[in-house]
């Protein structure tokens, strides 16, 4: 193999000094060779991107790096300035993670891009102009000449991403880091920039350090992977070893907790047990040890270094990875419940997976929540003293659907598609604009203030982000007396241990304050406070997207033991396709304000009927490097529209890849001219489209 | 743009319109010119009296409205009317306008310029040694009054003066009077004068724009695309120039209207203190005075300027900033 671009050796990075220090990148190393993508894979706090701004220079002043880092073979660690900027942006190039906030606001993009250009180029104001039209055409910028006038805040998300990436690229570098490149995005967007990612690769042959947190987005792109934890690298080697062969619990770990978009029928996910250590308060021995399944006396002695394991390229920081290696101890079988370890909390409280009582038919169990032709409109207002109204938000456009007993409904969709105005016209139990909506039988807009209080006890909810939902003033203990008071309960006592218990959390925490608490165990807290009235419906916003996914498994499977044994029934909104697949049993899916497709959860993911639904299963990376790689993408173009102005007819039809490429002319009239209804077409799964037949995508 | 500005300046029209006739009411209301003739030795006939108020606009036994409109009447024709003294209000105003502006113009650039440049740097250097004088000395500068501050100028500079064989700086007046020289000595003569009131007004300038622009360039200086321009491959200096300081200039810049208006009334005190005679002065005298028309005028002098100011700043956060410049 050539040699490679881009070599880290034991790269240490503290901030702050004294007993406060915080070692937050502990012995990185890792090599680049040209052409190769290689990921960065870790969940926060790990480290993984402290590491790369340490590659780029780019850390604060009072953050201390050492170790070495070597670009095409000349060390750059502490370089000057002026032999930083030479390759900054040259050899080696960065794009980040929140588009939004990427670019300068007061400068044209264009400018931006032709700035990279002329900083390490000799070329005339007009040619690099040339060149950043150039570089978004590239990238996939319609109109390239005319949107590089246009000022960042005039860029969508996406656009914005591409427009960091064409910066990235402008010198034909040879490194490339990308860090969290599509977090912030929508899926269907992180489709077409891992496009944009693959061809920016290919016209420049760069090499690409690709940091992220989800084990999807890697799984098709990289050629090898570094699982990072707690500040330092813990497994390192080619794709498909770590996703098929993991030799370290952690990965194993992190592995099985991913919710899958490919696998149906509720395989149960496996949280690892317990949280991240704080970089400042790292257990003595190997860092995972506190949650390790396999842990010995021996992991405690000495933190394992990183060695190799087996043929090949692959190592491990594990003293057990050999064990594992030669098949004394399956990796499927390290978090079986038989697995000891001493984070061994009793797996779940109550009913598994297997328990579950097969429900009465559909059909024959109570409608909790019904909701029918809703409307929600938004005045679009303009002018500072004396507002008028230019147009209407069409923020939710008739929309029904109902939840039973005992049953999860998933809404999905993308940002601005409604699927949040829709929770909050619920939360409210008021008259909608139009339409009804049925809560337990009764009718919101015949509500007496009453009956409001009443229906609010058994329909609860869950938001996301547990911090902000949680008083700091109160104790836990009196976060879930508070309902219970409210609604005249004695002694809260009892009670709030029972809670505790049930959401798995220890008797003790009732006088701590959620701040003490991490996000996983802040969210069971939230989860507790809404089961305190014992609901019926509980309405889940977002309630994992906040966590971590080694965390956000446990929450998941929580909540459906407690859906199961106290018979709950959800309303679970939530952008994540594959956690609504783990968790519910029928499915919606919207797009700019309308239901595109509808249906039960198992159907709807193994054969989408509409297109908007189709492309969105596929734009989703799944963690599995084969399937990944054989996988075809339906991509979407363009951003979603205004839900000003939607389209006339179909809403979708305007980045529907069926209307694009599939229909005759006389088929497009129809979806431009009429507007389709939700037909129902197979049992229990209907859409909104003219032409929807059955396809897989998975 | 053209839209944009066209109404905006329609409203300031609208405004200049109200304040100034507020202004005018409650000074016709609250002051009194009868008494500067009252109570003289030897006494002055009412009638005499009568008829000379008369002539100024000024009778309170005209009904205020009446007396309102024949002011209004001939500020619609450019005439402020007259002064207690029977002098035009407009020559009177013309000449001081002339001054105050030159005051202030030049205090405001000084101070808001200097103040944004101690700020930004400040922020840069956050919790150095620069940046924790200018802390301190800008919270000492604003808790100071104006009045104390010049006469504690006043006291240093005669203390340097003392020092030199030659005063350098003077403490009174816009220029020495009966000075002989050709245009360079009045030139520098004007300069020493104006020294000390500029600096005076700057001063508190300075601190408020330091205080106000550090935290705008600390916000923009976490901000990504501080990263992002030096991932390109710029210098630190030149990605802080460039893009942390441009940004950071939008708040400041709106916050100009704002400091402009303040300022008039910190040339009262710095104009009566330093002997300049400006509007601020004017305005102080003529309350004492029951000087109606004057203070008229003034106030209207004041909402115009205010809101030229202010469209200024409208203007310049226009082009500073693409994000307002749509619709
Ligand atoms: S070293 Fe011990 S604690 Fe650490 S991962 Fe391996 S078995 Fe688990
Ligand atoms: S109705 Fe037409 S445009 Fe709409 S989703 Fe179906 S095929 Fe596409």
């Amino acid at each position: 193999m050539s040699d490679p671009v881009l070599e880290v050796t034991g790269l240490d990075v503290t901030f702050g000094s004294g007993p406060g220090a915080v070692h937050a990148v502990r012995g990185v190393g890792y090599a680049l060779h040209p052409g190769e993508v290689l990921g960065i894979v870790g969940e926060s706090g790990s480290g993984k991107s402290v590491t790369s701004l340490a590659v780029m220079g780019l850390l604060p002043a009072h953050a201390r790096v050492t170790g070495s880092v070597r670009l095409k073979g000349r060390e750059i660690l502490g370089a000057g300035e002026k032999r930083l900027t030479a390759f900054r942006g040259k050899t080696i190039s960065m794009v980040f993670q929140d588009p939004l906030s990427a670019l300068t606001p007061v400068y044209r993009v264009g400018d931006q891009i032709a700035e990279a250009v002329r900083i390490h180029q000799d070329v005339s104001r007009q040619a690099a102009d040339r060149r950043a039209v150039e570089l978004l055409d590239l990238v996939g910028i319609p109109n390239p000449a005319q949107r590089a006038r246009a000022f960042p805040h005039e860029f969508s998300g996406g656009m914005r991403q591409r427009a960091v990436i064409a910066m990235a690229i402008a010198n034909d570098p040879d490194v490339i880091i990308c860090d969290e490149p599509t977090t912030a995005l929508d899926v269907t967007i992180q489709a077409q920039v891992l496009e944009v990612l693959k061809t920016a690769q290919r016209e420049t042959g760069a090499a690409i350090a690709m940091i992220t947190h989800d084990l999807g987005v890697v799984a098709g792109f990289v050629d090898r992977v570094l699982v990072m934890y707690a500040g330092r690298p813990v497994e390192t080697g080619p794709v498909d070893d770590i996703y098929y062969r993991p030799r370290m619990p952690y990965t194993i770990g992190l592995l099985g907790s991913v919710p899958r978009l490919d696998v149906g029928g509720r395989r149960r996910l496996v949280p690892i047990e317990g949280n991240p250590p704080s970089p400042d308060a790292l257990p003595p021995g190997c860092p995972f040890a506190p949650r390790c399944p396999m842990v010995v006396p021996e992991c405690d002695a000495a933190e394992p270094p990183l060695e190799p394991v087996g043929s090949g390229d692959r190592r491990a920081a594990c003293i057990r990875a050999g064990e594992i290696e030669e098949g004394r101890t399956r990796p499927g079988e390290v978090y079986a419940p038989s697995g000891g370890g001493r984070a061994g909390r009793p797996a779940a409280p109550g009913a598994g997976a297997g328990e579950r009582r097969l429900p009465a038919p559909r059909g024959e169990r109570g409608t909790v929540l019904a909701v029918d032709d809703l409307i929600r409109h938004y005045p679009l207002m303009k002018g500072a003293v004396f507002k008028r109204r230019v147009g209407t938000v069409y923020a939710v456009d008739g929309i029904g659907f109902d939840i039973r007993e005992g049953e999860t409904l998933g809404l999905v969709g993308e940002s601005g598609c409604g699927k949040t105005t829709t929770l909050m016209e619920i939360l409210e139990l008021a008259r909608p604009q139009r339409g009804t909506i049925t809560v337990l039988g009764r009718d919101t807009a015949a509500m007496t203030s009453r009956d409001r209080m009443a229906v609010r006890r058994d329909m609860q909810v869950v938001f996301q982000d547990p911090l902000a939902s949680l008083d700091p003033r109160m104790t836990v203990h009196d976060i879930l007396a508070e309902p219970l008071r409210t609604h005249g309960v004695g002694d809260p006592g009892p009670r709030v241990r029972e809670l505790l218990l049930l959401v798995g959390l220890d008797q003790q925490h009732a006088a701590r304050y959620p701040q003490d608490f991490s996000g996983g165990q802040r969210q069971r807290i939230g989860i507790a406070r809404a089961l305190a009235l014992e609901p019926k419906l509980i309405v889940l916003d977002e309630p994992v997207s906040a966590l971590d996914v080694s965390i956000q498994a446990g929450v998941i499977n929580l909540l459906e033991d407690l859906k199961a044994r106290l018979g709950l029934s959800y309303l679970f909104v939530a952008h994540d396709l594959s956690v609504v697949r783990h968790i519910a049993d029928r499915i919606a899916v919207m797009y700019l304000g309308k239901i595109a497709e509808i249906g039960q959860v198992d159907r709807v993911y193994d054969t989408p009927m509409h297109p908007y639904t189709q492309a969105l299963l596929s734009a989703i990376p799944l963690p599995d490097p084969e399937k990944e790689r054989s996988r075809t993408r339906i991509l979407l173009e363009g951003d979603l529209p205004s839900p000003a102005a939607p389209p006339s007819g179909c809403r979708f039809r305007t980045r529907c890849p069926k209307f694009r490429d599939v229909l005759s002319d006389g088929e497009r009239e129809r979806c431009v001219d009429e507007e389709p209804v939700i037909r129902v077409l197979d049992e229990d799964q209907g859409a909104a489209c003219h032409y929807a037949e059955k396809i897989k995508v998975v | 743009m053209a839209g944009f500005l066209f109404r905006r300046l329609l409203n300031y029209v609208v405004l200049i319109v109200v304040a100034t006739s507020l202004a005018y009411m409650l000074a016709a209301g609250a002051l009194n010119p009868r008494a500067n003739y009252e109570g003289r030795n030897p006494p002055i006939p009412p009638a005499v009296i009568d008829a000379r108020l008369t002539e100024l606009n000024l009778n309170d036994r005209t009904p205020m409205f009446e007396r309102y409109l024949t002011w209004a009447g001939g500020v619609v024709r450019g005439d402020f009317g007259k002064m207690v003294t029977g002098g035009s209000v407009n020559e009177d105003l013309a000449r001081r306008i002339g001054v105050t502006l030159r005051l202030i113009t030049i205090g405001l650039v000084l101070g808001s310029v200097t103040g944004v440049l101690v700020g930004a740097y400040a922020a840069v250097r956050q919790y150095g040694a620069f940046d924790r004088v200018s802390t301190g000395a800008s919270f000492f500068v604003l808790a100071i009054p104006t009045v104390v501050l010049a006469n504690m100028l006043i006291i240093a500079a005669v203390w340097v003066n003392g020092l030199l064989p030659q005063p350098i700086v003077y403490v009174s007046g816009e220029f020495s009077a009966g000075l002989t020289g050709g245009f360079w000595a009045r030139a520098v003569d004007r300069i020493q004068h104006l020294i000390l009131p500029t600096i005076s007004l700057s001063l508190g300038l300075i601190a408020i724009y330091s205080r106000y622009q550090r935290n705008m360039m600390l916000d923009v200086l976490g901000a990504d695309f501080i990263r992002t321009a030096m991932a390109k491959g710029l210098r630190r200096r030149t990605a802080l120039i460039k893009h942390a300081l441009r940004t950071a200039l939008i708040p400041a810049v709106t916050y100009f209207a704002f400091t402009f208006g303040s300022l008039l009334v910190g040339t009262t005190f710095t104009e009566k203190i330093f002997g300049w005679h400006g509007m601020g002065e004017q305005l102080v005298n003529s309350i004492y005075t029951n000087d109606v028309n004057s203070v008229a005028a003034i106030s209207c002098f004041a909402a115009f300027a205010v809101l030229v100011a202010s469209l200024a700043s409208d203007v310049l956060h226009a082009v500073l900033d693409p994000r307002v410049r749509v619709g």
